[in-house]
């Protein structure tokens, strides 16, 4: 009889950080103790702490351990699984102090990284075995599918999903509901579902996580929407960098047949479903829907002229709706628990949670799901634990090479669609990456320029050589040739460039440095004028000096300087020859006196 | 699949399978499973417990777990039971049938089993 249950994290985050060693020692451990038959080991999702992997938890008292590492498992089996006492050290705290309670352990639920969020898009990654389908009907799986099936028609279907308020979670946030209607009034002989899972925003990975953590969801809510159109094909399109990821789909899909939930007549109902994995090589643009489409087609991402929409015209010119798998892992449950369910959480216009890929310079970084109008300071400070090492807050960045940065003064904005766009920035796929003090907002927009302009597909000039133009001109202002006019350049180049590429990568492509000449504009004017960075980021504007008061001739910097740039006698002040310094920093990190400054 | 009735099959036959995972804890059962509780037993007793609750289908609100030694060694098995609003009940020298008794009549019944509790328990 089984009385505790013992999941590890096997998501990407925590399979890096070694959960396999410690689910095959755990085997070992529980067989040698005899305790196979009592407790059982579960493999899971991502629970979304991914910085504390690989995590833990154990049932029913539901302790959360993290960092745990294969050695650490002999003494959890022992202590935690034989005897009932926590292994304190390993207990996830969020003020880094074990202390236990009396009796009542250390929950999950009870930790402030959890405590604010809400649960919808990844209610069971790190709940239930994905690789299990039982366990996913055991959790209500399947029965939105049934209940559509049985008890609803198309048009209602579509008329929930339109009243909960849902909008698409890959970006740009159109309304699920109607997109489906536009397919549904489409006639034609074959229509598409797709799901699209090339996540291709540095730093995103919640749609690798829903398909790692709780796959049936995604194919339960693909199967909705085919009847909801009156499709009988889909196509998940994901990328081939997330092996785990395309696994469990696989494995899933595979059950989902031998479940007759995919293949003919389901449900005694007539309907016919199935589902096919497309491979995408990991380009970018491919995350733009018409260019998705052509990729499935076989042929080179690149993306085509709108209108004709997907739902008009899509795969193979068939009308097909393209939704986004977090997109899907909401529909079931809005299906389940009713429209005004899913719309009484969030804002006017932004219904229910977002999850976001929280990065950068933060305490907690993992995934996390919010109800929409959370503020920025409750995700940074509280869910995230806030800028490590004391540092101040400086500016998020939302919405990847698409989005732009949210300056401090903003940080109590309501995360939402519309409030996102009203101050420049933009949803994307909820990517958020966090910065400091020591961040340069010149180097970030360099940084997600130098991406887009690798990652354009081409097609289009305004994209093709307006981003690359941009580019050039960052360059020149962070070496510091920069002129008063670039900025009047880099404006003036950046409109044209959104207003005239032909999709989603090229309108959105400039955004960074748009948002950062909005709200960072004196930084640009430092870098131009005083030819300084005021970060300390851009090389070429640095320049290392040794303060000969604070010296003490110790030989330390000149020892390490790769480049033989410092010189000096024992125990007499040194100097740097500045056109000899490569400024690498080596000799800051060694001076004890906290001589050298870089300015 | 043929019918949702064949749906619901599997999620009743899985339901106490993955509950222990969503409990609310409204009663919790706690066995001390320190050495000396070991010693004494306790491990069939927590096994009772665990069948017993599974089997009356209570699995989403009472809990079954253990904790170390509470310090009375000698009236081990000690099974502490918690219930919301309601006082700690102590039972002491435990068996996996004393066990069987307690989850009839005080978990399911609501009745606590007097004779059982460390009050009666002559010291």
């Amino acid at each position: 009889m089984i009385r505790s249950h013992v999941l590890v994290c096997g998501g990407t985050g925590c399979t890096s950080s070694g959960s396999q060693a410690i689910l095959a020692k755990l085997a070992e451990e529980l067989k040698a103790k005899g305790l196979e038959d009592e407790i059982k080991l579960v493999q899971t999702g991502c629970f979304g702490l991914c910085a504390l992997g690989p995590i833990m938890i154990v049932y029913p008292e539901g302790t959360f351990y993290s960092q745990v590492t294969p050695e650490d498992v002999p003494e959890i089996v022992e202590e935690h699984l034989l005897k009932g006492r926590l292994v304190d050290r390993l207990v996830y705290s969020d003020t880094g102090d074990t202390k236990k309670e009396e009796d009542i352990a250390p929950s999950l639920n009870d930790t402030t990284f959890y405590k604010k969020q809400k649960r919808v898009a990844l209610r069971n990654c790190g709940v239930i075995n994905p690789e299990n389908i039982e366990e996913y009907i055991a959790r209500d799986g399947y029965f939105a599918l049934a209940k559509v099936l049985e008890e609803m028609t198309p048009d209602d279907v579509i008329k929930v999903i339109n009243d909960s308020g849902l909008r698409g979670r890959g970006g740009g946030g159109f309304p699920t509901g109607r997109k489906w209607s536009f397919a549904k009034a489409s006639v034609s002989d074959k229509k598409y579902v797709v799901c699209n899972a090339d996540e291709g925003d540095p730093g995103a990975f919640m749609d690798r996580s829903v398909l790692e953590g709780d796959p049936h969801a995604l194919i339960e809510a693909m199967a909705i929407a085919a009847y909801a159109i009156g499709a009988d094909e889909g196509w998940v399109y994901v990328r081939a960098e997330y092996p785990i990821a395309v696994k469990r789909l696989q494995m899933a899909i595979d059950q989902a047949r031998e479940y007759g939930l995919l293949g003919t007549n389901i449900f005694g109902t007539g309907f016919n479903f199935d589902l096919h994995i497309r491979l995408g090589a990991g380009a970018f643009v491919c995350g733009e829907e018409t260019a998705l489409l052509t990729s499935i087609e076989g042929n080179r991402g690149e993306p085509r002229t709108r209108p004709p929409f997907p739902a008009v015209k899509g795969l193979w010119g068939k009308p097909t709706i393209v939704n986004n798998v977090e997109t899907y892992a909401n529909i079931a449950q809005i299906i389940l628990n009713g429209a005004e369910w899913f719309n009484s959480m969030g804002t006017e216009t932004s219904k229910g949670t977002k999850v976001f890929a929280l990065g950068g310079k933060i305490t907690n970084t993992g995934l996390v799901e919010i109800p929409m109008g959370t503020t920025l300071r409750e995700v940074v400070e509280e869910i995230g634990g806030g800028v490590p090492n004391g540092k101040k807050f400086k500016a998020a960045q939302t919405g990847g090479p698409s989005g732009g940065c949210i300056p401090a003064s903003l940080i109590d904005t309501p995360i939402d669609y519309d409030n996102l766009i009203k101050i420049g920035s933009m949803m994307g796929s909820g990517g958020l990456i966090v910065m400091d003090e020591d961040s340069c907002m010149v180097d970030i927009a360099k940084f997600f320029l130098e991406f887009t302009v690798d990652e354009s597909c081409g097609k289009c000039a305004p994209c093709r050589i307006g981003t690359v133009r941009l580019l050039e001109i960052l360059n020149k202002i962070t070496d510091g040739n920069g002129e008063m006019e670039d900025l009047d350049k880099l404006e003036e180049l950046a409109n044209y460039i959104k207003s005239a590429s032909l999709c989603g990568l090229g309108q959105t492509a400039p955004n960074p440095v748009i948002s950062t000449l909005r709200y960072f504009r004196d930084e640009y004017i430092a870098h131009i004028v005083d030819k300084k960075c005021p970060a300390g980021v851009c090389k070429k504007l640095l320049s290392y000096e040794i303060i000969a008061d604070k010296c003490k001739g110790c030989t330390l910097c000149s020892r390490v300087c790769p480049a033989g740039a410092i010189t000096g006698k024992v125990k007499e002040a040194h100097v740097i020859d500045k056109t000899k310094c490569v400024k690498c920093g080596a000799c800051i990190e060694k001076c004890k006196f906290g001589a050298i400054i870089k300015k | 699949m043929k019918s949702i009735e064949e749906l619901k099959a599997i999620k009743a036959k899985m339901a106490d399978k993955v509950a222990v995972r969503s409990s609310t804890g409204d009663t919790r059962i706690v066995v001390g499973m320190a050495t000396c509780g070991i010693a004494a037993g306790a491990r069939p007793v927590l096994n009772a417990f665990v069948e017993g609750v599974t089997a009356a289908g209570l699995v989403d609100t009472v809990t079954v777990t253990q904790t170390g030694c509470i310090g009375i060694c000698q009236y081990e098995p000690v099974v502490e039971v918690y219930e919301k609003d309601k006082e700690k009940v102590t039972y002491v020298k435990m068996t996996a049938d004393r066990a069987k008794e307690v989850i009839e009549k005080h978990i399911k019944g609501g009745e606590v089993v007097t004779e059982y509790t460390i009050g009666a328990a002559k010291i």
